[in-house]
């Protein structure tokens, strides 16, 4: 009966992170590109939260997290501002039509 | 094989399964749902890491509060039912690539770390004391206490004096036990973000509202 | 790794006992998946179960306050068959998913509900420790998993390709998530005045007499007013059942839905009703205890599984009374305007939490200056009365050894 070790959940955090870079990177539409945001700010909370059970990091690692958690609501919320501005001006949510400082 | 790791391989299936669907789905409301999929098993997967109340808040902000914001976003921000702005291929597959290749390197990486001997390195000097026990059995993730004394800046699982003073059986511990400082500045520091926060992005909402009506 | 598998003390009991055929120890990891399987038939019955008592009771109620009889045909003489019929009937109903839909969202929308609402029984302790999950922030979590219902109700009434829906979905997670707040706030205090999140902590501190029940507390009797105003309204119950005001939005997003689908909605209501009744019984009714000390009276001489037996009855018996409650609200009181519902919530609600709230905080350090005591009847109200959880392989499982049991604890103690 053998305990899972701390590689497992590295693993999965980095499986969040990069579908939250891939995310990132391919979406055009605005809130998906958010959501992406979301997953690599999981991604990373997962890894604090995982060395401060293997490691000696103890609470540190989950007070980290919980400040990932709730920074990450906040941007989120200031983000959907952005987004909702973005819509009254361009009448789209495609971050490709955000182009008109582009000279 | 015991039912924590039944319970870890199922979540963390999920939690991949929802992170890659995120990735490659190309409708927004399918997009969230599969990121509550992925979110609420991290939190599952918080609690498998007896982090008990880092899960809880990951459920009530994220999953319910966040997650909700997001999917009040694309209703707002839709201009028809069901709208799907498809990115083109060739930058799906670029991307996709590059993303193996990184998870390959991270995952390599990880791997190629003994974390037991780093921690050993990095226990030295650093003691942990078991949390004040509740009615659950020990372990159980009992870190609702210590994580708000740390908030209200002190830290009762860590002892600054221990390092210069290693107990033993012919030397015990003569100074008395320092606390170390905790987390009360950062705290108060998020609140405040938080306030202004809710204060800009009511802002921002706001005063697009009435121009357009003034439009 | 340990965690926070639901049914550890029953995992615990199993591993002692042995497979009756063939003779053989139960492992550790079968005696817990038995244990975790026993806690979710055990609740799942109680999810199942009473949602059909109550759509009864709330027929039967209904007629009686419009003068009616109710259902009396059905299943002979008070009609107590009316919600099994109701449910043969919606079983066979066909279930449709309009053209318009999305498929996927709309068939998985009722799951997420259901799962929510059932879910957040893990931490409700329905006797003296006999919780699924005896977590220490067992009220946060229960919060939090009750809030992912907003998120199958937006995702039901978008998915369902109708205008009708959407609004009412809309109205429906405007209103789940405004009244969160007051209603949290408002549960918070009595667990300022308990010092602990876990559940049946709270519980055992109003344990002894009603005196020590937290509804005798003065900001806490009218911190549960707000609360259960605030648990109707998250729970979608008339004055507040917007997302389904039939004269000006069919059935809000409910609109499309029928067959079972519909009914899990139905079903995932009356199990949220239950919960929130059964919080506001643990938090500020004192849960399982009695009021005149008849249940430790009981323990001591019946042994501690019948006091518990009989705390579950009576813990069971307020929180129904509390569901009663709201029925009897539902069907005496007219329904509000959304624009009203919301001002309720954001103008006087949330307000009169936060004072409640401040004034739980600051009540006994006053108390303190005053008088020298956290409460005024001296009570353990304020102090903690942390009792360990204890294994079943060092505690007793003979409890008539007196000897053994002194030698077992000394044993502990020394340790």
């Amino acid at each position: 009966m053998e305990a899972v070790g701390p590689n497992p959940f590295l693993f999965v955090s980095a499986v969040l992170f990069v579908c939250g870079v891939v995310c990132m990177t391919t979406k055009r539409n605005g809130i998906g590109v958010l959501m992406g945001v979301e997953l690599v700010l999981n991604g990373a909370s997962l890894n604090f939260v995982t060395f401060s059970k293997f490691t000696p990091l103890g609470l540190d690692g989950q007070v980290f997290s919980l400040f990932v958690i709730v920074l990450a609501a906040a941007e989120a919320a200031v983000a959907l501002a952005i987004a909702l501005n973005f819509y009254n001006n361009h009448l789209t949510i495609d971050v490709d039509r955000g182009d008109e400082l582009h000279g | 094989m015991s039912v924590e790791t039944m319970l870890f391989w199922l979540f963390a299936i999920l939690t991949c399964g929802g992170a890659v669907s995120v990735a490659v789905s190309q409708n927004v409301v399918r997009m969230a749902f599969s990121l509550v999929l992925c979110l609420g098993s991290t939190a599952v997967m918080f609690l498998l890491l007896g982090a008990d109340f880092v899960g809880a808040t990951q459920l009530m902000v994220y999953v319910g509060g966040t997650v909700v914001l997001l999917v009040f976003g694309v209703m707002l921000t839709a201009t028809g039912p069901f709208t799907k702005i498809k990115s083109s291929g060739a930058d799906a597959i670029l991307s996709g690539l590059i993303g193996v290749i990184f998870l390959f390197i991270i995952s390599t990486t990880v791997t190629a770390v003994d974390w037991g001997d780093i921690s050993q390195k990095v226990a030295i000097g650093t003691h942990q004391k078991t949390a004040a026990r509740g009615f659950n059995p020990e372990q159980q993730g009992n870190t609702t206490r210590p994580l708000g004394l740390s908030f209200l800046s002190v830290r009762a699982d860590r002892d600054l004096n221990l390092s210069r003073n290693v107990p033993s059986v012919e030397k015990p511990v003569e100074d008395a036990p320092k606390l170390s400082s905790g987390y009360l500045l950062p705290f108060e520091i998020v609140s405040i973000h938080l306030l202004v926060v809710l204060v800009g992005a009511s802002y921002l909402a706001r005063a697009k509202r009435r121009v357009a009506t003034n439009q | 790794m340990d965690t926070l598998l639901a049914a550890n003390s029953l995992a615990e009991f199993l591993q002692t006992q042995t497979i009756p055929i063939c003779g053989c120890p139960i492992d550790a990891t079968t005696a817990m998946v038995l244990a975790a399987i026993m806690h979710v038939a055990l609740v799942g019955a109680w999810f199942g179960l009473p949602a059909g008592l109550f759509i009864w009771a709330e027929r039967k109620i209904s007629g009686r306050i419009q003068d009616r009889l109710g259902p009396t045909r059905t299943g002979g003489r008070f009609g107590w068959l009316q919600s099994l019929a109701d449910g043969a009937k919606l079983i066979q109903k066909e279930d449709l998913v309009p053209a318009d839909a999305d498929g996927l969202m709309f068939r998985l929308a009722p799951y997420i509900v259901v799962v929510a609402s059932f879910a957040a029984y893990m931490v409700l302790p329905f006797s003296d420790g006999w919780s699924a999950l005896g977590l220490d922030v067992g009220l946060f979590l229960t919060f939090a998993i009750l809030s992912l219902e907003v998120l199958g109700v937006i995702l039901a009434g978008y998915s369902s390709g109708s205008k009708w829906a959407l609004f009412g979905a809309i109205r429906e997670s405007a209103q789940m998530v405004s009244y969160e707040i007051p209603m949290a706030i408002c549960a918070l205090c009595p667990i300022i005045t308990a010092g602990t999140l876990n559940l049946t902590e709270v519980g055992q501190l109003q344990s002894g007499g009603f005196w020590n029940w937290n509804i005798l507390h003065p900001f806490n009797f009218f911190a549960f007013f707000v609360y259960f105003t605030c648990a109707t309204a998250s729970c979608k119950r008339a004055p507040f059942d917007l997302a389904e005001a039939e004269s000006e939005l069919v059935a809000g997003f409910l609109t499309e839905y029928s067959g079972m689908r519909w009914s899990f909605f139905f079903l995932a209501e009356y199990a949220s009703m239950f919960l929130v009744s059964g919080l506001a019984t643990v938090l500020f009714l004192g849960g399982w205890d009695d009021g005149f000390g008849i249940l430790s009276v009981v323990k001591a001489n019946a042994g501690s599984f019948v006091g518990n037996a009989l705390g579950l009855v009576i813990f069971m018996k307020k929180a129904s009374l509390l569901v009663c409650v709201q029925i009897w609200v539902r069907w005496t009181l007219p329904r509000l305007r959304i624009d009203q519902v919301m001002t309720t919530c954001l103008k006087y609600l949330i307000p009169i939490s936060c004072v409640l709230f401040a004034g739980t905080v600051a009540y006994p350090l006053i108390l303190v200056k005053v008088s020298g005591n956290t409460s005024i009847l001296g009570g353990p109200s304020g102090d903690r009365v942390v009792q360990p959880h204890q294994p079943m392989s060092q505690a007793d499982t003979v409890p008539n050894k007196p000897t053994q049991m002194t030698a077992a604890t000394a044993e502990r103690s020394g340790r």
